[in-house]
């Protein structure tokens, strides 16, 4: 009992209210360069360390790791009196608690240069220490002209901070054109923009409604994309070629008026894709496939409100599954990665970005219930609401850029996956059948991007057989 | 206190879940504005405490029921064998004017529950009215299942801080969660709370009629269509509704109350808080745990104006700032418009001082957590001369509804968020059994101030009695002197233990009789640990006898045993009943 009881009066009470030291002009690393004005008055003597003067600026101390500002809760002296090394001068508020700061140097408060309840950035002069007594007017003076207190001087990032981002900061006057509109930004956005000191307004946002993000300004400040917890913004899994942005490794310099675009989370993403997707030995093989059939079909299934894709999807998942090598994949470059399901990702431009919605089970569904599930995918994509099983699941990816009007087109393929089919437009075409009668028929040409070294050229051949023969009757997809 | 009223006198009857409510009510509790009570005579104006005084007298004059309920009591005491089988009469065949029942409450929510068991205990035939369905606001739309999305809220919050995490040796992968299975969660929790309260009246006898309730006259009460019934004391007790100010379109989808928001149908990306009491800051807690940014809209110039100064601003250095929320205070939303047409939901600002347009934000969705209005509609108080005030029903400090003129009128009650005195569904319950404890013949006037509150946040914020501004105001026109004691869960084993050293306690006491004025506490598990202390007030119990009671070792309890041995009391060293306690 007695030891229990020694126990209980052990705990010692701590005061949320600690103290801390500054260190003015002595202060080693934190404030690199900062603006410290060395005052040198003609008649002072020569002392030992060259850096000290008679007036020292007293500045606002970082009391955590992420503080970037404090806020004066009081000034425990006033003007013109007496302080003593180790005696507290001022409480700050930072973002954690209140703290006394206390001086490093015997002297007299010579003037205060941010007031109570004012803020001031980490390394900003808070207030002015004089030597003597004689040299408080002197300090008062030099106090008055600095910039109204309010106007809180720029401070460079404390020593903790990452360096610099090297970015170009977009001229003033293309700021003062966007002038009439708003900037919106997340409250997260602007907690890290003033953390990592980006100026807000100069950071393009990509969110909905054109908003700034937090991965906005990380963009902007040159970090990697934290991985923001439960909802995770879906980052956009495999890329195939057709949006993707060639990334030039050299860099000519700057035209005068070209301005740096930093990219987006998204285009991160999928610029690291592309990357790797050049350590895995790729060919292709192009198809030309009638369409005649497969255009009939669709006039008669658009009106229930099946889609392009979820028809040329459920082609593919049809003739993926007679042809597993086509769906299987590569990870370690010694084996085949046979997948059980066929999920078809099709790739979808949203706004600056790219990303590669997945149909399950795409040879399984009917038509309608993809078109719907497709339906579904896409408005998701658009809201940034895509859960990662819906991005990332794919075991072949159809790209189309039919629409537009192109013929052909090769895309690159996506790591994680064996082939990626890209699927030009529909057109009238002339041929000749084997009897020597010319007749025009729709055709598209179809190009599949594959891995070598799972997927041989007579493995496309005959998956391309397959598909083309799937779409040229194509009853059996309605089934 | 009064400023929350008097600043934003439109839109800020008190705001709060219920279990989550608190507030500086202590003094004052109808702080409504004066200007409001007006045409009902001067008797509204004189401070509160005054009024109580005279209904206090002239009730016990005039007052014929209460002099018939005393005398009875009278009789029962001799013995105990007398008071079982009286009370067994009395059920069956109430005395003089036959009555359906001895007692009808109106409103099924926790106030009634509450009064209908005591009732029952006391021997009294008891029926409870209910429109809706059992529970009302707090176990359906409040407290209860707000409670759950919070408990998954908390367990969010420590699986996604690596560094907490890190600091206990644990790894843990990302964690994700579903949203439809937390609301199920919350909807299961409020199921099961609603049976087992339907439950436990149904086994104690307490007839659950359905449909709306009304007063038709003195001691008559008309239920659904047209079911008429007699009792010989009513009680209403029908609750509140949320508070949405003029200019606000709520759509349930994008801009939604705290009814529709724990439905949780959707998580955005993005939602403004209008409100930052008790409901506000619960729902910005569980929306940042699952992802969202807040934004809170404050019509006070500072956030969390309820609470005391120190405690919201510790509060708000841990809840606030390190999380993604930001604020715009002096504010009102004069206008919320939903998200249509591919638009946004906008929120119109305005200065809530000079009225101007201060900003308009674009946000994925706003929930409106300004507060509760009281539901009264339809009650038929005109029956029996009562006018509501901005809602409420006037009552006195023993719940007697209150008529237009100023008279009580006779066995007729109203208990919980109906009469705003103070908006928590304990407190209603309290109030519930108090008035039945007048009914059955023992005088009871609840005493507000050991009411406990508390806002169930990560960590919780609790509290009892007054803030520190309160009791030093008090202390200054009563003339006597105010101390305050402060421990820091840094200092708590326990809570050091759980890697939570976040957080204070502080007790304001009077230093020369130890009575405890309020206490408040800002850390780990704050909402249990406030009942010591709210039960030292509602007993009396003074800090120089309390502060000799043993705490087990190592418990969060000792956070307040630091706080009654760190109090300074002037001259007690011993104390009387420990001694005794000692000697036996």
């Amino acid at each position: 009992m007695a030891a229990s009881s020694s126990f209980l009066s052990t705990a010692s009470l701590s005061n949320p209210k600690s103290t801390i030291s500054f260190a003015s002009s002595v202060s080693p690393a934190p404030i690199p360069s900062l603006r410290r004005v060395v005052f040198r008055s003609p008649s002072s003597r020569r002392r030992v360390m060259t850096i000290r003067s008679k007036i020292r600026e007293i500045f606002m101390p970082a009391l955590s790791s992420t503080m970037t500002e404090g806020k004066i809760v009081s000034w425990i002296k006033t003007e013109g009196e007496k302080l003593a090394k180790g005696e507290s001068v001022v409480v700050v508020e930072s973002d954690k608690a209140d703290m006394d700061v206390e001086t490093f140097y015997d002297g007299y408060l010579a003037a205060i240069v941010v007031g109570e309840g004012e803020t001031a950035p980490v390394g900003a002069a808070i207030g002015l220490l004089a030597e003597t007594e004689a040299e408080i007017e002197e300090a008062k003076n030099k106090a008055a002209s600095k910039p109204s207190s309010s106007a809180v001087v720029p401070s460079p990032p404390p020593a903790t901070s990452s360096p610099a981002p090297a970015i170009a900061q977009p001229s003033p006057a293309a700021a003062a054109s966007d002038g009439p509109r708003k900037t919106v930004a997340t409250p997260h956005a602007k907690k890290l923009a003033k953390q990592h000191k980006v100026d807000i307004g100069s950071v393009a946002g990509t969110g909905p409604f054109g908003r700034i993000t937090a991965s906005d300004v990380e963009a902007a400040a040159g970090l990697a994309p934290t991985v923001t917890p439960p909802p995770p913004p879906p980052p956009p899994a495999a890329a195939p070629a057709p949006t993707a942005k060639a990334t030039t490794t050299s860099s000519p310099p700057l035209l005068p008026d070209a301005s740096i675009v930093p990219f987006t989370a998204m285009q991160s993403a999928v610029s690291k894709n592309m990357i790797e997707s050049l350590s895995v030995p790729t060919f292709r093989v192009g198809y030309p496939v009638n369409t005649d059939a497969l255009d009939a079909l669709y006039e008669k299934v658009k009106p229930k409100g099946v889609t392009m894709t979820a028809l040329l999807a459920k082609a593919a998942g049809m003739a993926l599954a007679q042809h597993p090598v086509v769906n299987a994949s590569c990870k370690d470059g010694k084996s085949f990665s046979y997948n059980s399901n066929i999920n078809v990702a099709v790739a979808v431009a949203i706004n600056g970005g790219l990303i590669t919605p997945v149909l399950q089970d795409a040879n399984k569904l009917d038509l309608y219930l993809l078109s719907q599930k497709w339906k579904e995918l896409v408005g998701k994509a658009r809201s940034k609401q895509l859960q990662p099983h819906e991005y990332n699941s794919g075991t072949f990816t159809l790209s189309n850029l039919g629409m537009f009007g192109v013929d052909r087109f090769d895309a690159i393929l996506p790591p994680g996956q064996g082939a990626i089919m890209a699927v030009g437009a529909s057109k009238p075409t002339v041929v000749a059948d084997k009897d020597g009668f010319f007749s025009v028929k729709n055709k598209m040409l179809v190009n599949v991007t594959a891995d070598h070294r799972i997927v041989y050229g007579a493995d496309l051949a005959a998956f391309l057989q397959t598909f083309a023969k799937i779409v040229e009757n194509p009853d059996s997809l309605t089934l | 206190l009064s400023s929350i009223f008097s600043l934003s006198p439109d839109r800020s009857l008190f705001l709060t879940m219920q279990s989550a409510v608190a507030l500086p009510f202590s003094q004052t509790p109808l702080t409504r504005p004066s200007r409001l009570l007006g045409s009902t005579g001067s008797i509204f104006s004189t401070p509160r405490s005054l009024r109580f005084c005279g209904l206090r007298r002239e009730a016990f004059c005039s007052s014929p029921s209460t002099h018939l309920t005393l005398r009875s009591d009278r009789v029962r005491i001799p013995s105990t064998r007398f008071k079982v089988s009286a009370a067994a009469t009395t059920n069956g065949a109430p005395p003089p004017k036959s009555f359906d029942y001895d007692l009808i409450i109106i409103g099924a929510g926790v106030g009634g529950h509450g009064a209908a068991l005591h009732a029952v205990e006391k021997g009294l035939k008891t029926a409870i009215i209910e429109g809706d369905v059992v529970g009302g606001t707090c176990v359906n739309r409040g407290c209860v299942p707000s409670k759950a999305l919070l408990a998954v809220s908390g367990r969010m919050r420590e699986l996604q801080n690596e560094h907490h995490m890190k600091s206990f040796g644990l790894q843990v992968s990302a964690a994700g969660y579903d949203r439809q299975g937390v609301a199920d969660h919350a909807n299961n929790l409020a199921t099961k709370i609603r049976n087992n309260l339907t439950n436990s009246m149904k086994a104690l006898g307490v007839d659950i009629l359905t449909g709306f309730g009304s007063v038709l006259g003195p001691q008559k009460v008309k239920y659904g269509k047209d079911n008429i019934i007699t009792a010989k004391n009513i009680i209403i007790a029908t609750g509140s509704v949320p508070f949405v100010p003029k200019g606000i379109e709520v759509d349930g989808k994008t801009v939604i109350t705290s009814d529709h928001a724990l439905k949780l149908e959707s998580v955005p990306d993005w939602i403004a808080i209008v409100g930052s009491g008790y409901i506000g800051l619960e729902f910005s807690d569980v929306y940042t745990a699952l992802g969202s940014e807040v934004t809170f809209i404050e019509a006070l110039d500072q956030l969390m104006p309820g609470f005391d100064p120190e405690i919201s601003k510790l509060a708000q250095r841990v809840l606030i700032n390190p999380r993604k929320i930001d604020y715009h205070t002096g504010v009102f939303a004069s206008k919320i418009t939903p998200a249509k047409d591919g638009k946004p939901v906008m929120i119109e600002l305005i200065d809530a001082k000079t009225k101007e347009h201060k900003d308009t934000l674009e946000v994925d969705a706003a929930l409106i957590a300004t507060g509760r209005a009281p539901f009264t509609n339809g009650l038929g108080l005109e029956n029996v001369n009562v006018v509501t005030q901005r809602g409420f029903i006037p009552v006195d400090e023993r719940m007697r509804v209150i008529d237009g003129n100023g008279k009580l009128v006779p066995n007729l009650y109203c208990i919980g968020d109906a009469n705003g005195k103070l908006m928590l569904a304990h407190a209603a319950s309290a109030q519930g059994i108090s008035v039945v404890e007048q009914v059955t013949g023992r005088d009871h006037v609840l005493n507000h101030l050991s009411i406990p509150a508390a806002c169930f946040t990560h960590p919780e914020i609790s509290m009892v009695g007054l803030t520190e501004p309160q009791a030093r105001e008090k202390g200054e026109t009563e003339g006597f002197k105010v101390s305050v004691a402060k421990t820091s869960f840094k200092a708590n084993t326990k809570a050091l233990a759980e890697n939570e050293g976040e957080g204070i306690a502080k007790m304001i006491y009077r230093p020369d009789n130890g009575e405890i004025l309020g206490v408040h506490i800002f850390g780990l598990h704050a909402a249990d640990l406030i009942h010591e202390a709210s039960n030292a007030i509602a007993l009396g119990t003074r800090i120089q006898d309390i502060k000799l009671a043993v705490h087990a070792h190592p418990t969060l309890s000792e956070v307040l045993d630091e706080l009654f041995k760190a109090a300074k009391v002037e001259g007690h060293a011993t104390t009387k009943t420990v001694s005794e306690k000692v000697a036996v």
